[in-house]
């Protein structure tokens, strides 16, 4: 595959006239750059997927299964007796049109069938074909066609082109989801191997290893001794974290993310100095080492299984409450489908700030909090001190994550801590934050590097509006409480809005922090110059 | 096609009413037997099509959030459009259901000099939906002056308000234009933007065409073609009263927008128009966001091949050991 090479001004060039073709007459164009490599049989065998084959998204042939039309109807079938939300959303929709222009994926390529309602009609109309009378009798005139081969590639091709990300269903009058649909395309196509392999990897990695970078026992420990040594550099104190204690009071649980690779791990650096400093009785876990949850993106199943960890080795260390880190896609999983999954957890507690004695009553069956919540209410009762000229070189705004915006309604919190670390915050244009927010463009598992076309496509609305405050403002900094935009929207950042960089919130804390017994900061989380402070070292 | 073919179809639903009454004198055919059938399909349709969405169950909490959770006792919950109760959900629901919420909510994306994306209020669907369908309604209250003697006095307040403008005799009953007015908007911004045109199924066209004819007869019978309205009470206090007359001196475009009425109530079931029963069922709206606060139940929740703690360690105690991580066993 030829590198992605196309400059902003030709991604820009956005067609938006809709096609001469009626779009079931109109062939899906499978193009580079668009989507994701194959899955590698290793490891959908790990987890063992089914119908596991070698396949390119771009041949004619994908050496389906036989029986592949079979495992499809009944996999609809099976689904439509699962989920009211699915059956209804394939039944009310009236094509009104009001989600089109809601779509990151419409706006960023003017593709018809990224408007949420044509996604779904894409299968809405095997729907109807196959189960309903209307679509039986009438055919076409109905809205219904025929489950081909080609219709199964355009499904596929578009259902790795939404990030489920909610935005339409914000503006649909019945509240129709796109992200239910395409989670349920995503299990067909899941039953026939037809899996992406920056998904499968990452699910075999946490099946395995615990978390999605795969990274073992003895490299989670070492990956945060470096963070240790950084910020003894930064602030002359070494804090000293537990992994796998038993008898802890917190398991802490973040998106692996916030381990490898900038910016993530400055934000655990936030994370590490910020117990340090209030001395909290909380352990790592390298089993439960994942908060995010790739399986999610595959499977209700696999998804449940990856979970389990998490209150699992809860239960071996016999906390009594769990505290998760900053992440997008994780909150929804933890917030709407982990206490049905694999509770209830009455082995734990309500949770409980030992700093500020706030008992989490929104979080009681649960029995797990965000650490923005825990942060926020730390700050509201005055028990940090806090020092925000050090982030006076950022001028931040603030990227609400499609998961904990439209999946959890987390909206005050972050913006509460941001404005007590910085002293210059400034909000988006309205229409593209909070339960509005824009994707990154590159959710579920689309972070890959081949379809990068797609991703800066998808990036373009979120990032249009960061133009908009930088050019206005002379904002510098995204700030998010999401794994996945720490790690794809600098990408995206850095291709519309070179120049911008992306931090989560605890990174700003941890600039903001003045902990007991520091000695003069000079750097920042990134070993950069605090403003005042160039040319100290 | 996807116009013309619905198009037709109604111009022949129209037609065939005609020649069956006044060329076929098939009057008990089109005034009984017809709008018999057409409830009776509605209602049982109705039923069978919810009873069958209700028979799938709501596995997870899937709330679509749009405002902020209940938390922190300092922060204010929006509990309108992130329910933490039922009472907040009924309030979500009505809003949704009386008032198009969600729809009130559109706004219109555009590029602009291939450089700038910005978002304007787009208000005309919500309006022209509201027109509709509240216009809609007050016509269908209106028609029960044909199925109750006497005329109950309610009725009297909504003509009295619905035709307070005073003009003409008849007096012009207001909800009838915007009706027209209304369902000929969603026509033609369904035919003029390219996306929904695009996106447009024969299913979306046929029902417009429907409901312009029976408002276009309603019309023409109420203030152009003078229809014997007596004899239509007969009929329809007939039907009612489930012993059905045919009243003689009645015209045939009464049969007509008798006729597409029942076609209305019959292809209901059938059809996109469910969304009416749909939104009370819709799981992104009628349920409560607290999903932390109460656990939900799954009743097809089915345990799960799962890495266990003692497998990982198994593989990894050497390694764990020489980090100095705890291990269950030595």
């Amino acid at each position: 595959m030829a590198k992605f090479t196309a400059k902003p001004a030709e991604l820009l060039k956005i067609d938006f006239k809709t096609p001469k073709t009626d779009w079931m007459d109109t062939p899906v164009n499978i193009r580079e750059h668009m989507y994701c490599h194959p899955a590698k049989a290793k490891d959908l065998e790990v987890v063992d997927f089914p119908n596991i084959h070698e396949w390119r998204p771009v041949d004619e042939n994908w050496n389906l299964p036989e029986n592949w039309k079979e495992i499809v109807l009944n996999g609809i079938k099976e689904r439509l007796q699962k989920y009211r939300s699915f059956h209804v959303f394939m039944d009310i929709c009236v094509r009104c049109g009001a989600c089109a222009d809601k779509c990151h994926f419409y706006l960023g390529t003017g593709d018809p069938k990224n408007m949420p309602v044509l996604r779904a009609e894409l299968l809405r109309s095997v729907y109807r074909k196959y189960f309903t009378t209307g679509g039986k009798i009438f055919g076409k005139t109905a809205g219904a066609r025929e489950l081909t081969e080609d219709v199964l590639k355009e499904l596929w091709y578009y259902f790795y082109q939404c990030t489920e990300c909610r935005r339409c269903s914000v503006f649909c009058p019945y509240g129709i989801d796109t992200a239910e649909i395409t989670m349920m395309g995503r299990e067909l196509t899941n039953l026939l191997g037809l899996q992406l392999g920056w998904i499968a990897g990452p699910v075999a990695n946490c099946y395995m290893k615990g978390n999605h970078l795969g990274l073992e026992p003895h490299t989670v420990k070492s990956n945060i001794e470096f963070m240790i040594d950084d910020i003894e550099t930064i602030t002359g104190i070494r804090v000293n974290p537990t992994f796998n204690r038993k008898g802890a009071e917190i398991l802490f649980v973040t998106p692996s993310g916030d381990l490898f690779g900038v910016p993530g791990v400055y934000t655990a650096m936030g994370y590490l100095m910020l117990f340090h400093e209030l001395g909290l009785d909380y352990t790592w876990s390298t089993y439960a080492s994942e908060g995010g949850n790739f399986g999610f993106f595959t499977s209700n199943e696999m998804a449940k299984r990856l979970n389990y960890k998490i209150y699992a080795e809860a239960k071996r260390l016999g906390v009594k409450w769990i505290l998760g880190g900053e992440c997008g896609h994780m909150w929804r999983v933890l917030h709407q489908y982990m206490d049905t999954w694999n509770g209830p957890a009455d082995f734990l507690e309500v949770p409980k700030s030992p700093i500020t004695g706030t008992v989490f009553e929104n979080a009681k069956s649960l029995k797990m909090i965000h650490v923005i919540e825990f942060a926020a209410d730390l700050i509201k009762h005055g028990k940090l001190k806090l020092d925000p000229s050090r982030n006076d070189h950022l001028k931040v705004t603030f990227h609400d994550s499609c998961n904990i915006a439209r999946g959890m309604g987390m909206f005050e919190e972050p913006r509460y801590v941001i404005k007590n670390v910085c002293n210059h915050f400034y909000e988006m244009p309205e229409n593209t934050i909070r339960e509005k927010t824009f994707c990154c463009g590159s959710g579920t598992g689309l972070n890959a590097s081949e379809n990068m076309e797609l991703r800066m496509r998808g990036g373009l609305p979120r990032a249009n509006a960061v133009k908009y405050v930088r050019d206005r403002y002379g904002v510098n900094t995204v700030a998010n409480i999401c794994a996945i935009d720490r790690a794809t929207l600098q990408a995206s950042m850095d291709y519309w809005v070179p120049g911008t960089a992306v931090a989560g919130i605890h990174e700003l804390i941890g600039n903001a922090l003045v902990m007991k017994g520091e000695k003069e900061r000079t750097q920042d989380l990134r070993l950069e110059p605090l403003p005042g402070k160039e040319g100290v070292e | 096609m996807k116009i013309l073919f619905p198009f037709f179809a109604v111009i022949l639903l129209v037609l065939l009413a005609v020649v069956g009454v006044k060329g076929a004198n098939l009057h008990f055919l089109f005034g009984v037997v017809v709008p018999y059938a057409a409830v009776f399909t509605f209602i049982i349709g109705v039923i069978y099509r919810v009873l069958k969405w209700a028979k799938s169950p709501v596995p997870f909490s899937i709330a679509t959030t749009c405002g902020q959770q209940k938390t922190l006792p300092w922060i204010k919950q929006n509990k309108l459009e992130n329910p933490s109760s039922t009472l907040h959900v009924i309030g979500r629901m009505a809003l949704e259901v009386l008032l198009f919420r969600s729809l009130f909510r559109n706004i219109k994306g555009e590029l602009k000099d291939s450089s700038r994306l910005i978002y304007g209020s787009d208000k005309w669907l919500w309006l022209a939906g509201i027109a509709f369908h509240y216009s809609f309604l007050i016509v269908l209250l209106r028609h029960i002056r044909l199925f109750a003697e006497p005329t109950p006095s309610y009725l009297h307040l909504l003509e009295t308000f619905d035709g307070f403008l005073q003009i003409g005799a008849p007096r012009l009953f207001m909800t009838g234009v915007i009706l027209l007015a209304a369902v000929t908007f969603l026509f033609l911004r369904r035919l003029y933007i390219p996306q929904v045109r695009y996106i447009s199924l024969s299913a979306d066209y046929f029902p417009l065409f429907l409901i312009i004819g029976i408002a276009t007869t309603g019309i023409l019978m109420r203030y152009f073609l003078k229809t014997d309205i007596v004899g239509v009470k007969e009929l329809t206090m007939g039907l009612v009263s489930l012993s059905p007359v045919i009243p003689k001196g009645v015209g045939a475009i009464f049969y007509v927008h008798l006729f597409l009425v029942s076609i209305l109530f019959a292809y209901f079931p059938f059809s996109k128009l469910m969304h009416m029963g749909g939104v009370f069922l819709s799981p992104t709206r009628n349920l409560t966001g607290n999903s932390r606060e109460y656990r939900r139940i799954n009743p097809w929740n089915y345990p799960v091949k799962v890495h266990t703690y003692e497998e990982y360690e198994e593989e990894f105690r050497d390694k764990m050991k020489m980090a100095e991580i705890p291990v269950e066993k030595e």
